[in-house]
Parts: C-alpha cells; structure tokens; sequence
C-alpha cells in the first residue's frame, strides 16, 4: 500500500517536471525521462507519418513508366526518392522511443499501424500526378511546418530536414497542372478532374475536426502537434484557392466564399462517411498498397539475409 | 516466420564544407561499413548538404544521462575567470 503511494508520487514528480520542461519550451531528447503516454503518442504518430512517406511512393510510382518527357522523368523520381527517404528519417525518428523498425513494419503488415488515407486513392491520369504534388504535398507541408516545433527533439529535427526538401515537392506538381491548364481542352479537363477528386481528401488528410479529435488535448498540452487539425485545414484552404485562381482551377466546392470579417475561407461540410471508410480498409486501394508493400518486403527478405551471411563471414575472417 | 533483420544502426555525421565540423544529420541502418557509408550518402546528402561523412554504430556512442546534468554540468558556470570578459584591461590598451 506503502509501495503503491510512493510509485502515484514519484509518477506524479515526474510529469510535473515533464511538463514544467514542456511549457519552458525546451525540447525533449530520447533519454530524457518522459510519461508512457507521451511516448507512445510519439511512437504512433511518428511511425504512422513514416508508413505514410514510403506507401506515398506507390500512387506516383505508378507513373514513371509513363512520365510524358525525361525530364518530368526525371523530376518524379527525385521526388519519390525524397519520400523514401523521408520514411527512413521518420523511422529513425521512432526507434528512438525504443521501437524498431522490424516492429514497426510488422505492425503496419498486420494492419495495426496506419498511414495517411489519401494514398489509398488511385492516380487514374498524368495530372493526379500534378494534383498529389500541389495538393497533397501542399497539404502536408502545412503540417509539416508546424511539426517543425514539436516537443520531441528528433521528430522536430527530422520536419525540419523534410521541410526543406518538400517545397520542390508541391512545386513540380503545381507547374503541371499549370501546364496542363495551359493545353488543350482535354488536358484542362483532365486537370480540373484531378481537382475535383483529390480537393476533399486532401482536406480530410488533417483529420477530423477539433469537436471530433479525441487525442488532441494531450498532443497539444505537450506540444506534440501545434497546431489543430482545423487550424492547418484553414491554413492550407487559404493559401491553395488563390494558387488555383492563377491557374483556372475551380475548386470543387460550391460553398467555398471568403469570408471578410474572419480573413479566411469558409468552406462546404466534408464527407467524414468517406473519410471513415477509407480510414478502415475499404478505400480504392487499400488492399492493393498493402499487398504490394508485403510483397515487396518478402521478395526482399533474401538481400538482407545476404548482407548479414556477408557481414557473418567478414567477422570470422577477421 | 523467422524474425526479419533490419540490420544495425549507425549514426550519420556530415562536415558541409572542408574545415567545418561534424554535425549528427541522422541514422541509417546497415549491415556493414561500406553499406552505411552508402546509405548515409543517398539518405543525407542527396542536396550538396556535405562533401564528408563519418558513419558510427550507435552502440558505440556513449551519452551522458540528463539526470546527471548538474554533476557534470554545473562547475563550468562558476568559473567565470575562463572567459575574456572577466579581466579588466588598463584604459588605452590596443589589439588585446
Ligand atoms: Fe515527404
Ligand atoms: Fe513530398
């Protein structure tokens, strides 16, 4: 009885430093005590952004075959190389909370990890390409930017890196689909298509609404997230309608009006059904990204067997 | 299954200039030297971010713990007569 009071007090100690350090603004580092809570928010979140880096490879993979000229060619790979490599920041990130990434992988395999739902829609033409760089690059360097600022020394530290690479990102999808609005009748068609299917779930890529968003209070009381879900939506909002003026896009959103007095977008309800039914397996392709990621990773499993039998023999030799 | 094999994990430092120190960019995971050394220049300096890169095995680097932070740390902050500013020089003194 003893015992369980002392343990109540010293956890109750530990999270008043915890969090006195927090509201100091100084950055937390992986041997720096921290409450389980803490840690497993991080553990979820960073491996979850990370999932979301590498199966964002497979919807822009699927057109490099098809790139129209070299140089797009050329761009799409670049891009979809900084994605892998933003994955393995992000993995790196994570094992410092003492998680691996075998586990992580394993998790994401059974189905108990996630990734960002927008990946689980399909890139039916060239400008859903033009479309994920622009819109959906441009949704998550708005969260990025923000999770430049949170709490865990190497998450911020990997943002910071990814930041840093992600503006190429939405800018090569947006000179697409300017180009794109600059041909003929069907390539604008086919841009403003692009638009029309990918606008919603790159707003839905925020997550739900602040009303709605359960596990918000303790990411923002220890300055895990920032900023809202909403907030960031606004941000994005704001900044994408005039981007999409310049070009000739009309977002597909008939309530969409600048709202004077609040210096922002109001915008139409989101389909939180479709946001769901993405989120829980049966979105257009969320069977095909993760068969292809086991795939991959099986087909794989004899390299690293190899590199390590290599590595065993040069041991022995030595 | 069997279990799978991530390979070990390495820290990256990268020296952006000649001269310049080397500053921890991140870490990869390799099975040997020369495949860390790899990985470390696709992952991190993809963008001219260095022309010299040290990788290191993790469990080679011994960190100091916070909670012994004011044991080691706080003797410095007392001596203040290891810096400049703690000597008066006689007016007109030039270049010192
Ligand atoms: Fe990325
Ligand atoms: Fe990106």
């Amino acid at each position: 009885m003893e015992l369980v009071e002392k343990t109540d007090q010293a956890q109750a100690e530990l999270l008043k430093n915890f969090e006195e350090k927090i509201n100091r603004g100084d950055a937390i580092e992986p041997k720096d005590k921290m409450p389980d809570a803490y840690r497993k928010h991080l553990i979820r979140q960073i491996s979850q952004h990370a999932h979301s880096e590498v199966i964002g490879m497979q919807p822009e993979g699927n057109w490099i075959t098809r790139a129209p000229s070299l140089r797009a060619k050329q761009i799409l790979l670049a891009k979809i190389q900084d994605e892998g490599g933003h994955g393995l920041y992000l993995y790196s990130a994570a094992e410092t909370l003492g998680i691996s990434r075998d586990e992580m992988i394993q998790l994401l395999h059974s189905g108990k990890a996630k990734y960002s739902s927008i990946f689980n829609y399909p890139t039916l033409t060239w400008a859903d390409i033009g479309a994920v760089g622009w819109l959906v690059d441009g949704a998550a360097i708005v969260n990025q930017v923000s999770l430049q600022r949170t709490s865990y020394g190497p998450y911020s530290r990997a943002m910071v890196r990814i930041c840093k690479e992600e503006s190429f990102h939405q800018r090569q999808g947006y000179e697409i689909m300017a180009k794109m609005m600059q041909g003929t009748k069907e390539q604008r068609e086919m841009a403003q298509d692009a638009m029309n299917r990918l606008w919603w779930p790159s707003l839905m890529m925020f997550g739900p609404h602040d009303s709605e968003s359960p596990r918000t209070s303790d990411a923002m009381k220890w300055r895990i997230k920032r900023h809202s879900n909403d907030e960031l939506r606004q941000k994005f909002i704001d900044k994408t309608v005039q981007q999409a003026e310049v070009i000739g896009l009309t977002v597909p959103d008939k309530d969409l009006k600048w709202n004077e007095a609040k210096g922002h977008y109001d915008h139409g309800p989101i389909d939180w059904d479709e946001f769901y039914r993405v989120v829980n397996g049966n979105g257009p392709c969320n069977k095909q990204r993760m068969d292809h990621h086991i795939r991959v990773h099986n087909e794989g499993a004899w390299v690293r067997e190899a590199a390590e039998a290599y590595r065993k023999k040069k041991e022995n030799l030595n | 299954m069997a279990t799978d094999s991530q390979f070990a994990l390495w820290e990256v430092f990268i020296q952006s200039k000649p001269g310049a120190n080397y500053i921890h960019a991140g870490s990869v995971h390799s099975s040997d030297k020369k495949m860390a050394l790899q990985n470390a220049r696709d992952t991190y300096t993809r963008r001219g971010e260095g022309t010299s890169i040290w990788v290191v095995p993790s469990d080679a680097i011994v960190a100091s713990n916070p909670d012994d932070n004011d044991m080691l740390f706080d003797p410095s902050n007392d001596k203040v007569y290891r810096h400049p500013t703690f000597y008066v020089m006689p007016g007109g003194a030039k270049a010192i």
